[in-house]
């Protein structure tokens, strides 16, 4: 018997991945990065823990540019991971399952994610503590 | 009729043989996440540009200690209960996945620990 002519479904290569399905992987993909992130807030921590002068190592280091890049994606990655991480929240309640519901909250999450990045590399910029 | 044991059914624990435990856990630690990480990231943002000793004394509180290590305990663990339903999605051998998820655990919770004596450290005055 002949099975190779048998449709399969779905056909990835030409399969439009719906908004919802690549926020999904997204949400997996910002939470692996989350993780990994950690050991970031641990050596944060470790340093002014240790003294002014290790301290200091850790902040030029997250000031650099490379540093800042790393912070910039962690920043978004967390604000992301927390919109729609609520969305999931509100799932799991029962709610928001209508396709076009979907659709809209994943704007809403994206919308969210972007908002609170601006919100708080603006604050880091303009407000400033005793500096 | 059901096809599971009576006691099965009493104790509702599922071919997982735990329940909905995992599945809950990651819920409520990300429930207290919510709150947490929002307060901890802007109020570290606001700090970004201070010097040692205004960031030692603004983290050292007993409140902002206390708020700090909640948020490590319920992030470590939120991202140890994540990372194993990725390996069990993806790391198809057992003995390997068994690896990953053991060593991801133990590697968290050292993590964790050491963020935690760094608060600590902090909040009795560095």
């Amino acid at each position: 018997m002949n099975t190779s002519n048998r449709p399969l479904s779905p056909h990835l290569d030409v399969y439009k991945l719906p908004l919802s399905a690549l926020l999904s992987i997204v949400h997996r993909g910002t939470g692996a990065f989350l993780s990994i992130g950690t050991v970031a807030l641990v050596w944060w921590l470790m340093s002014l823990a240790g003294g002014e002068e290790s301290y200091i190592v850790a902040q030029k280091f997250f000031s650099s540019f490379m540093g800042s890049l790393i912070l910039f994606g962690w920043t978004f990655a967390l604000f992301f991971h927390l919109a729609n991480g609520i969305r999931h929240l509100v799932w799991d309640c029962g709610y928001g399952f209508e396709k076009t519901a979907v659709d809209k909250s994943s704007w809403v999450v994206i919308g969210t994610a972007g908002f609170l990045t601006f919100c708080i590399w603006f604050f880091a910029y303009v407000f400033t503590i005793g500096a | 009729m059901s096809l599971r044991s009576p006691l099965g059914l009493a104790k509702g624990l599922g071919s997982a043989k735990d329940g909905t435990h995992h599945w809950w856990v990651q819920r409520v630690t990300a429930v207290a996440l919510i709150p947490l990480t929002m307060w901890f990231a802007f109020k570290v943002a606001l700090l970004s540009m201070s010097d040692y000793e205004t960031v030692l004394a603004s983290l050292s509180s007993p409140w902002s200690a206390a708020l700090i290590i909640s948020l490590i305990v319920a992030a470590f663990y939120h991202a140890a209960l994540g990372m194993q339903v990725i390996y069990e999605d993806y790391v198809s051998g057992k003995a390997a996945r068994i690896i990953a998820i053991m060593g991801t655990n133990l590697l968290l919770f050292l993590l964790g620990t050491a963020a935690t004596i760094a608060v600590v450290r902090i909040a009795l005055g560095g």
